[in-house]
């Protein structure tokens, strides 16, 4: 018998629905298939021409398609796609009437380069300015751009399309994103305004534009060849991350909900933490205390202490920085227990999801713990002999995976950890 | 629906910092006085055929001194970073290092001005017969400013003003226009209220001098052109002008701002938001009907603080709203400030809780009879946003 309301007398937050898409494929089963196999999503890009780019591979969703091409469109299909996954396995509400708020992590929304350039096509003139552009743009005939480019149309779509209540809130927290819509649906069950909540998180931008972007801050990996060896998390020869695409939704209810109606339990959102850096728009503070100061809040959070944490999912972008970073603050939280700690990073795989990832690894490390089998790091045959871990390198391991904590880290000083159980403490 | 009233049980919210640079100045007087003399800074030329109400010029330094910083950021986070300061300030807790360590942000923001330059470029290029397929990498590869990246990306805003002030609770962006002002300050209001928080830093910041948002909201149609009218004024003549502004609110627990011996300016006693479907006319009407009965009970001396963007048909259902509760006296924030997207909504809460310490609300500016003088100090004044194109939101400011 387990007690609905948690150490801190708040309501038990449950999920009892996931849906996935990453590179790897659709859905949970054939994701954690290729996850515990070692395969990785990584490819040489083919949606646009790579001539003139440092880096040429990505973690892209070919097999959604979206007419006309958009990153926005893309990011919304995929959404679609993983939460009718998840509301078919949660069995919650009623088709297109979802009992409650939906908390979407959605990579920022601007006009994409196909409509800007049919829009300069429509000038009709070889020389022209900016306020020719503006000029044109009115009068209707392109009215579906103005929709298709607000920030808030991909959760106003989802909100309709699948019933959920209020106003759906459209979040950016950098790469900590899809943490950050976890715990505002495990905030809004644990303060009683809603005992369901529709947490969702989507990226779809793998863009000419966007991957300049990054490259242009040497964010990027640029071992190109073979694509599926780019990302290489804890490796001393890490030179960067591997854009990807994907989505992750999860149903969350009151543990109290998801009993009464006889819901099927998956695991437990025992805590979420979240801890700003102020020391730099992309750089982690030196001595790491925001990272760590956020895994201890984490670990208040749950009312859980670090022996209790039997696996961490790593934010392993596979950055020089970040992966140091990570161990050294880890390893400050974690001390001596840190060398039994098996941690991993589903990055090696599926790439950096951006403002997905932290749902998708969420979500992988919610089926860690239904399988009892840590998927593996691949690409690690040069480990880093400063990083310390206990990688599980190249091979999936069976172990005992109590309680997971998955971190996740942002530009803008973004810090954000959660903890995933099996069953209420 | 959600909504987050105060419940009994619950902790009383407080305003108690305000922040403003908009078009009409910096600081609480400046925009006091310039609403009492009914001066509106309006811009018919610069940006022609398309109006707008620029910023009225601020210094930068005082409120982010290091000039690397300021360089490192675009005009939208420059204003917000700015305003969030001064609400800092403006609640006597900058360089509080205890306060600030654990201050929590909702920001609501949108993204960051495109270099027109290197847009026109490669458009022009390829009207000139540039088409190798490289041709867009390689000219983004030289023409972007690396940094510009960063000056765009919208959870930026938000972590601009951590590195400026040294702020370290919390963190977290809403997009989505304007009702990401509302729910920014519904989140926040319901953290503080259930105890989650103790004290937020809330608003937004947006600069409407930008010919890219043009285009983008000229595909709608929902530019203002040619000539200035009042919003109330705008039905045959619809649109609305983008304005530059930034407006953050420090809200706080009551018992936390009573400890450090605070003043507040008024208390937030609701936020409600929701999404309309709009498929009918009627639609937004009909919400904003029913967030209208979501809110506390209002006894006191009303009045109505309107976002109201000016674009159809949004205006004229809300106008339909207002109507029905015509007892309360109506301003518009979008006459007077033009329209500022995500900020529009903290704007609001921030002249109501202004209006409500200065004792009386500011004076009409509307030719339509919608605004009508009101006498006496307000009690209790509603925030009305309804997005241009999606979502609604409604907020209670009430005298302490």
């Amino acid at each position: 018998m387990t007690a609905p309301r948690d150490k801190l007398g708040r309501p038990v937050v449950v999920v009892t629905g996931m849906g996935i898409t990453t590179s790897l494929g659709a859905g949970k089963a054939d994701n954690w298939s290729k996850l515990v196999a070692g395969e990785s999503g990584i490819r040489t890009i083919t949606r646009f021409p790579i001539d003139g780019l440092k880096t040429t591979m990505a973690g892209t969703v070919d097999f959604v398609s979206v007419d006309p091409f958009s990153s926005t469109g893309l990011s919304e299909r995929m959404a679609e796609l993983v939460t009718q996954e998840a509301l078919e396995q949660a069995g919650i509400g009623a088709r297109g009437d979802f009992p409650g708020p939906l908390f979407l992590a959605v990579a920022p929304v601007e006009v994409e380069w196909p409509q800007r350039r049919e829009l300069g096509r429509a000038v009709g003139a070889p020389d022209f300015t900016y306020d020719d552009l503006l000029r044109i743009s009115g009068g209707g005939k392109y009215s579906a751009y103005h929709h298709r480019f607000m920030f808030g149309s991909v959760a106003a779509h989802l909100a309709e399309t699948f019933g959920t209540k209020g106003s759906p809130i459209s979040l950016s927290t950098a790469c900590a994103s899809g943490a950050t819509s976890i715990q505002l649906g495990v905030e809004a069950i644990r303060r009683g305004e809603t005992d369901a909540a529709l947490c969702v998180a989507t990226d779809g931008t793998v863009n000419p534009e966007a991957l300049v972007r990054f490259s242009l801050l040497s964010a990027l990996s640029t071992q190109n060849d073979p694509p599926q060896a780019a990302s290489r998390p804890f490796s001393k020869n890490r030179d960067g991350f591997v854009m990807a695409e994907g989505a992750g939704a999860l149903v969350l209810e009151s543990y109290e909900a998801a009993t009464a109606r006889g819901a099927r339990i998956l695991g437990v959102i025992a805590g979420c933490g979240e801890l700003t850096d102020s020391f730099h728009r992309t750089r982690s503070s030196p001595d790491g205390k925001p990272i760590i100061g956020c895994m201890n809040k984490t670990l208040a959070d749950a009312g859980m202490t670090p022996d209790q944490i039997d696996h961490i999912n790593a934010h392993g972008t596979a950055t020089p920085e970040n992966d140091k970073m990570e161990y050294n603050t880890t390893s400050a939280v974690f001390g001596d227990l840190l060398q039994k700690i098996p941690v991993t990073s589903n990055k090696s795989m599926v790439g950096h999801t951006i403002s997905a990832a932290g749902a998708v690894e969420a979500i992988f490390s919610l089926l860690t713990l239904e399988h009892q089998r840590i998927p593996p790091t691949i690409n690690y045959d040069n480990p880093d002999p400063t990083i310390l871990f206990d990688v599980v390198g190249n091979k999936a391991r069976d172990a005992r995976v109590t309680a997971v904590m998955s971190n996740s880290f942002g530009f803008g000083g973004q810090n954000a950890s959660l903890i995933l159980t099996r069953e209420p403490a | 629906m959600t909504d987050t009233a105060s419940k009994p049980g619950q902790t009383e919210v407080w305003i108690t910092g305000i922040g403003l640079a908009t078009s009409l100045g910096e600081g609480l007087d400046a925009n006091w006085a310039a609403l009492q003399e009914k001066r509106i800074n309006v811009d018919e030329k610069g940006f022609a055929p398309f109006i707008v109400h620029p910023l009225l010029p601020v210094t930068f330094d005082s409120q982010i001194p290091k000039k690397g910083d300021q360089r490192q950021m675009e005009a939208w986070q420059r204003i917000g970073v700015y305003a969030a300061g001064l609400a800092l300030d403006s609640a006597g807790i900058k360089g509080n290092k205890d306060i600030l360590s654990k201050i929590d942000m909702v920001v609501a923001a949108g993204g960051g001005e495109r270099d027109l330059n290197v847009d026109t470029g490669v458009l022009t290029a390829e009207a000139k017969g540039a088409n190798a397929p490289g041709f867009l990498n390689e000219r983004l590869m030289s023409d972007l400013r690396p940094t510009l990246f960063l000056a765009q990306l919208s959870n930026l805003l938000a972590g601009n003003i951590a590195i400026v002030n040294g702020l370290g609770g919390t963190s977290r962006t809403f997009m989505g226009e304007e009702v990401a002002g509302a729910d920014a300050a519904r989140i926040a209001l319901s953290r503080i209220a259930s105890g989650e928080s103790d004290i937020a830093l809330v608003g937004g910041s947006h600069n409407g001098e930008r010919k890219d948002l043009m285009v983008l909201y000229e595909f709608g149609d929902f530019n203002l052109k040619d000539k200035f009218a009042p919003v109330w004024g705008r039905k045959d003549h619809a649109g609305f002008a983008l304005g530059s502004a930034g407006a953050f609110l420090v809200l706080e627990s009551k018992a936390h701002a009573e400890a450090r011996g605070a003043k507040p300016y008024a208390k937030l006693s609701s936020v409600v938001t929701d999404l309309a479907r709009r498929k009918q006319s009627g639609d937004m009407e009909a919400t904003l009907e029913t967030l209208w009965d979501k809110l506390p009970k209002r006894d006191g001396k009303g009045a109505i603080i309107s976002g109201a963007t000016g674009a159809e048909p949004a205006t004229s259902e809300e106008r339909g709203f207002l109507k029905k509760h015509a007892d309360f006296p109506v301003r518009s924030t979008g006459t007077m400030f033009g329209h500022t997207m995500e900020t529009q909504f903290p704007l609001g809460i921030a002249l109501a809780a202004l209006s409500i310490s200065r004792g009386a609300l500011f004076p009409p500016n509307d030719s339509t009879g919608t605004e009508v003088e009101m006498q006496g100090a307000p009690t209790q004044i509603v925030v009305v946003g309804a997005g241009h194109w999606r979502g609604e939101g409604m907020a209670l400011v009430e005298a302490i």
